[in-house]
């Protein structure tokens, strides 16, 4: 019986299988931080017990956050010229989505929004097939099986849903694949947030969803999507750990997601983690920042750089020495110099692909249709040459 | 029972056969995947130890346990959205909404991923998923289980959409839509559950793509599909009487539409008329009136009618028998023609 007398058909929280499930780690208070906004090593309660990764570790995220910044900036600038069609830009948070990446292993998938653009390439894909989507010759430029990358979804958080049932299908078969989804802060707000954070951890699926809180969806602040205290505190109603981490510290984001995949991996089920993190540039190119924020609170964020005090850090430590921040920047130039040239090409389309796809099994209907376009496109050519 | 008698004269006894339910068709058809095809996964709301509400999956869960099949939270989206990335990993998910008009929260993860992801992926992912939905009337059912939702699906390029109207198509239709590699919406006409034929399965049909002409006629060719086919049957008995002479056709698939079948018929009798639940405005039979229309114009006497449920939410129990399409409301129609 309740308090008030209410009697409960079923008290779950008595069953014996609920009594001995481990209480989930809650989430703390303050972001765990592991090297702080001044490149300083953190001491004490707020790494909450994680280790900081190896100097070899921080060096590799590094070296992935320069290449993915400078090919972040250099697609911003093709966009201007109009070379895509739009970029959802994620400067400013290269330390959630190199983290990621690094985090996985090979066997693992990643569900990528369109603002994770860099996650994609970092885990190996060309530029130009990175770009495909934006650039707008086809919705999906690479071979999702072949890189373990699910198609960057467009549509908010329905892509969870597809990692908690690409991780639970791995499960059944009995391999140790792990899934990571991409969430921002406005994405948790949609109803497919909500199932998939409860599908995972009633089904125990090898999960990790990441909430990358940049602050703003568009131009909408967190304030206005939750009361909760952090996202990360979403986790407890649904019986998995959640963390709440600096997301512009690489060495925390690492620490907390890598464990994480490894314990979903061994079977201990699903963790949230939000990335507290700041979108430094517009939503998109067609958005106006200027409308809803302020230049001082851009400033202060970008005092909190992840790079910037990444590269404090090493160079302190003498990890980063000037030839090896040399060797990093040539291939970040030349990385930018690909995605000129691979931009700079005019990308072959063909009209009468698009009846291609559209079923696996032949339609005599579609297949009208396809003749139809076929005869016009022959028409205008006819036409075009007389 | 018949009873034969072979050359030595001892009698063989040889089964009749027995008498199936569609709902117990669609079962053998979901039992005989799952033990042919180790990938075939079954999920959804009450599909476990109970068996489904309509009991579509009884007897499942004991035969094959909890890695085959099992109970999902109460979610349709996570249903839907988490059979898409099951099929990423290589599973054949069958899913189950429990009624029409519960699938629509899981609207989205259809026709935005299920429908789209082939296309998008230029063919690299495919998605062998059978989204298995009870729809329309005539069970006295309350508001929202009662939906007749085809057009929607019909409407979205990717989804394959198909529905039987007897025990025979129910098993040799299902096990095609999970043998398929592309998605498919399977329509299951409630009120025909518990129809019964006496039919051997393993059964197969004429592939789930074709419609299929029941009944021959000269006069007038009807379209109906799943809860419509009896009633267009019905129809045909009630025209003999008055010499009109209707040729029945079950169109079994509503996506893809099977334009030769139709057209020949309609070419034959140079008069069509569809006959459907659903409401009239934007309904299936438009599309199916303007098709036939543009391709058979010169073989036609008249304008191609529908018969379908009046535009309308769907009604409560006590009110349904106003709106479903009769036989009687058929031969009112035909009657409006000019002969």
């Amino acid at each position: 019986m309740l308090a008030s007398g209410f009697p409960l058909l079923h008290d779950y929280r008595m069953s014996a299988s609920a009594a001995a499930r481990e209480e989930p780690v809650r989430p703390t208070a303050l972001p765990i931080s592991l090297i702080d906004s001044k490149g300083t090593a953190v001491t004490g309660k707020r790494n909450a017990g994680f280790a900081r990764p190896s100097d070899d570790v921080l060096l590799d995220l590094y070296r992935r956050m320069v290449v993915a910044r400078r090919f972040d900036v250099q697609v911003s600038a093709l966009t201007r010229q109009g070379r895509l069609a739009t970029y959802p830009s994620a400067l400013g948070q290269e330390a959630c989505e190199i983290s990621a990446v690094a985090s996985l292993q090979v066997q693992d998938w990643i569900f990528p929004t369109y603002r994770d653009t860099i996650a994609v390439l970092s885990r190996g894909v060309s530029p130009a097939e990175t770009l495909a989507l934006f650039r707008g010759d086809w919705h999906l430029g690479f071979d999702p099986g072949r890189y373990r990358i699910a198609p960057q979804a467009t549509p908010l958080a329905t892509q969870a849903l597809h990692a908690v049932g690409l991780a639970t299908a791995a499960k059944l078969k009995g391999d140790d694949t792990v899934a990571l989804t991409f969430l921002g802060d406005g994405s948790t707000s949609e109803g497919d947030a909500h199932e998939a954070f409860n599908f995972a951890a009633v089904w125990q699926a090898p999960v990790v969803f990441l909430v990358q809180n940049n602050q703003y969806a568009i131009s909408v602040p967190v304030a206005k999507q939750t009361h909760a205290r952090t996202f990360a505190d979403k986790a407890i109603g649904y019986g998995m750990p959640g963390y709440f981490v600096d997301g512009n510290d690489a060495a925390a984001m690492f620490a907390v997601i890598s464990s994480s995949v490894e314990r979903a991996r061994a079977g201990g089920g699903p963790t949230l983690i939000e990335g507290l993190t700041y979108r430094v540039e517009a939503h998109t190119n067609s958005d106006d920042p200027t409308r809803y924020r302020n230049k001082s609170e851009e400033a202060k964020w970008r005092a909190l750089d992840p790079l910037l005090r990444l590269e404090k850090y090493l160079t302190a430590a003498g990890i980063l020495t000037p030839a090896i921040a040399s060797d990093i920047s040539d291939e970040a130039e030349a990385l930018a110099t690909a995605t000129r040239e691979a931009m700079s090409e005019t990308p072959a389309v063909d009209p009468l692909e698009l009846f291609d796809h559209v079923y696996v099994n032949e339609r005599p209907a579609l297949l009208e249709q396809r003749a139809f376009l076929e005869r016009e496109l022959a028409a205008t050519e006819a036409g075009s040459r007389s | 029972m018949t009873i034969l008698e072979n050359r030595a004269t001892t009698k063989v006894v040889v089964p009749a056969p027995a008498q199936v339910t569609m709902a117990g068709a669609l079962t053998a058809a979901l039992r005989d995947s799952m033990a042919d095809d180790p990938r075939v996964v079954v999920f959804g709301e009450d599909v476990g130890p109970l068996g489904g509400v309509f009991r579509v999956t009884d007897g499942l869960s004991k035969e094959f346990g909890e890695s085959r099949i099992w109970d999902s939270p109460l979610a349709e989206s996570g249903i839907v959205g988490t059979a898409i990335g099951m099929a990423m990993y290589g599973l054949r998910p069958v899913v189950e909404m429990q009624f029409d008009a519960f699938s629509y929260p899981a609207f989205e993860q259809i026709t935005s991923h299920l429908a789209k992801m082939h296309n998008r992926s230029r063919g690299l992912v495919t998605l062998p998923i059978v989204i298995r939905i009870p729809y329309a009337g005539g069970i006295g059912g309350v508001e929202h289980h009662s939906d007749s939702s085809e057009a929607y699906w019909t409407h979205t390029p990717g989804l394959t959409v198909v529905t039987p109207s007897n025990p025979a198509d129910a098993y040799s239709m299902l096990r095609e839509a999970i043998a398929s590699d592309d998605p498919v919406i399977f329509l299951e006409p409630k009120s025909r559950y518990w129809s019964k034929d006496a039919i051997e399965l393993p059964v197969t049909t004429p592939p789930m793509t074709k419609g299929l002409v029941l009944r021959e006629g000269t006069d007038v060719t009807l379209l109906a599909y799943g809860p419509t086919v009896k009633t267009a049957l019905q129809a045909a008995d009630l025209a003999t009487a008055e010499g009109l002479s209707i040729e029945v056709i079950d169109l079994r698939s509503l996506s893809p539409f099977d334009d030769e079948t139709v057209g020949e018929s309609v070419r034959k009798t140079s008069r069509a008329a569809i006959i459907h639940e659903a409401s009239q405005f934007g309904g299936y039979g438009a599309e199916v009136a303007a098709r036939v229309t543009e391709r058979q114009f010169f073989h036609l006497a008249a304008p191609i009618l529908r018969i379908t449920g009046f535009d309308i939410p769907f009604p409560s129990p006590k009110l349904e028998e106003y709106h479903l399409p009769t036989a009687e409301r058929v031969l009112a129609a035909l009657d409006t023609w000019e002969w």
